[in-house]
């Protein structure tokens, strides 16, 4: 049996056998991807909706902007937390460096724009289809972002598919702001990128397999959701 | 005159225009409506019937003039008004939920229940509105536009693109509507419809109203050519 085919079998009989220290590492990933989801979709939704129902002087810098933003580079994006949360930094004082706490951060801060971005895009749309409906029934501007977002849901689940899938794929900016600390803030992309680097292929190709298995049930939901949406009628 | 006519009538628009790229598409354009009931807007195409409909609803402002509702300037005093569009922009969401949104909106009234009865929509309460059928959809979209408890009500011509048996179910919920009391203004293509739901007609041409009358009147004995030649079902240029 060669080194890779070794290295192939380990994997699975680490992934079947549930071994704790990778259900560990999947765990904290999944743990600090969904909870940067979940703030990113707090800030990137409604900013997002609110700035395709919004006309104001600057709006066109702001889209130009958050489009730009959409392709950050993590490390870039981990090189400021780190600083916001290094000991001299503005938010020292927190303790929150090589914490899950600040690896949410930053996968926040990177996923939020593209949230926001592909928000406005698809609620600009909805919005246009609804803009005389509105007028016409006196819906007040604090009840269309919310009626915008609940309309545009099935779109707005694939958005945050696509911002989870980003997240969780991240090495960059959890390895610079969590340090890669076993038990504490290591997770699957950084645990690969060590083992890969430490020899152990079995390790980091059953992280890899994890990965992938995400990407794919990813994909899989977002297909599944734009089918229901289509026999729904979007509705 | 009934509790909702008196909040509503009379409908004036004074010295109305509206122009757009340039060009005048309405006015000057004097028109009072003073009497219950259905209005008819008719007209060929292009006439402005749609356009002075939106101007009256307030979805878009006059180049110049003034709307007033029972002596009291539209905006300030207007009164509470829905419109139904030629083409109905349903949510995307259940029956019962588009019926629940309108209802939010005017802060309770008739339960939606009642009000889904009334369309003959019960059975399809929990339906995607948008998978109804092209005659349940515009029902569905009076249905919501009476959740809003208007004292007035504008049609853009709801049964353009309905087939003669959803035409007559619409025209029975319009008739009933204006029997509670609730004046409606209707745009129409369709002298039958006129002749079988209006009061009174006002016939537009190239973006003025030329004549307005009783409907029956109106339609057997039209003063101007332009509608003597629309109600003969001849081409008017």
């Amino acid at each position: 049996m060669s080194d890779f085919e070794q290295a192939f079998a380990l994997a699975l009989r680490l992934l079947f056998s549930f071994d704790p220290a990778l259900i560990e590492i999947v765990a904290l990933s999944l743990k600090v991807s969904l909870s940067a989801l979940f703030l990113a979709g707090l800030i990137g939704l409604p900013f997002g909706a609110a700035v395709a129902v919004t006309r104001f002087p600057g709006r066109g810098g702001v889209i130009i902007l958050l489009n730009a933003m959409m392709g950050l580079p993590p490390v870039v994006i981990g090189l400021l937390v780190y600083m916001l949360l290094s000991r001299a930094g503005p938010l020292g004082v927190l303790g929150l460096l090589y914490t899950p706490a600040a690896m949410i951060i930053a996968q926040t801060i990177l996923i939020a724009p593209i949230i926001a971005a592909l928000t406005w895009q698809v609620v600009e749309s909805l919005e246009g289809e609804y803009s005389e409906l509105f007028r016409s029934m006196r819906v007040p501007f604090h009840r269309r972002v919310p009626t915008l977002l609940f309309d545009a849901r099935f779109s707005l689940m694939t958005v945050m598919l696509a911002g989870f899938g980003r997240a969780v794929a991240e090495v960059g900016a959890v390895m610079i702001v969590g340090g890669n600390i076993d038990h504490l803030t290591r997770v699957m992309t950084t645990a690969i990128a060590l083992e890969t680097a430490k020899g152990d292929l079995a390790q980091a190709l059953a992280l890899g397999f994890v990965l992938v298995l995400i990407a794919i049930t990813v994909n899989g939901a977002v297909i599944v959701i734009r089918q229901a949406a289509r026999r729904r009628a979007y509705a | 005159m009934r509790s909702h006519e008196a909040a509503v009538l009379p409908i004036e628009a004074r010295g109305l225009r509206y122009k757009a790229g340039g060009r005048a598409l309405i006015g000057p354009l004097d028109l009072t409506i003073s009497q219950g009931g259905i209005t008819a807007l008719m007209g060929p195409n292009g006439a402005g019937k749609s356009l002075l409909l939106r101007l009256l609803h307030g979805l878009i402002r006059p180049t110049a003039g003034t709307i007033s509702f029972s002596g009291r300037a539209a905006g300030d005093g207007a009164p509470r008004q829905a419109l139904v569009f030629q083409k109905p922009v349903l949510l995307r969401r259940s029956v019962a939920a588009n019926i629940s949104f309108a209802r939010s909106l005017a802060g309770g009234g008739e339960h939606v229940d009642d009000i889904l009865a009334e369309a003959g929509l019960t059975a399809q309460a929990r339906q995607p509105a948008r998978l109804l059928s092209g005659g349940e959809q515009q029902r569905l979209a009076l249905a919501r536009a009476m959740a809003l408890r208007p004292q007035l009500l504008f049609l853009d011509e709801p049964t353009a693109s309905l087939d003669p048996p959803a035409t007559l179910l619409m025209e029975d919920m319009i008739a009933g509507i204006a029997q509670r009391g609730i004046k409606i203004v209707l745009v129409t293509h369709d002298v039958g419809q006129a002749r079988r739901l209006a009061d009174d007609i006002a016939f537009m041409h190239q973006g003025r109203i030329v004549e307005h009358g009783p409907a029956g009147t109106l339609i057997e004995a039209a003063e101007t050519k332009e509608a003597q030649a629309f109600f003969a079902h001849r081409l008017v240029l």
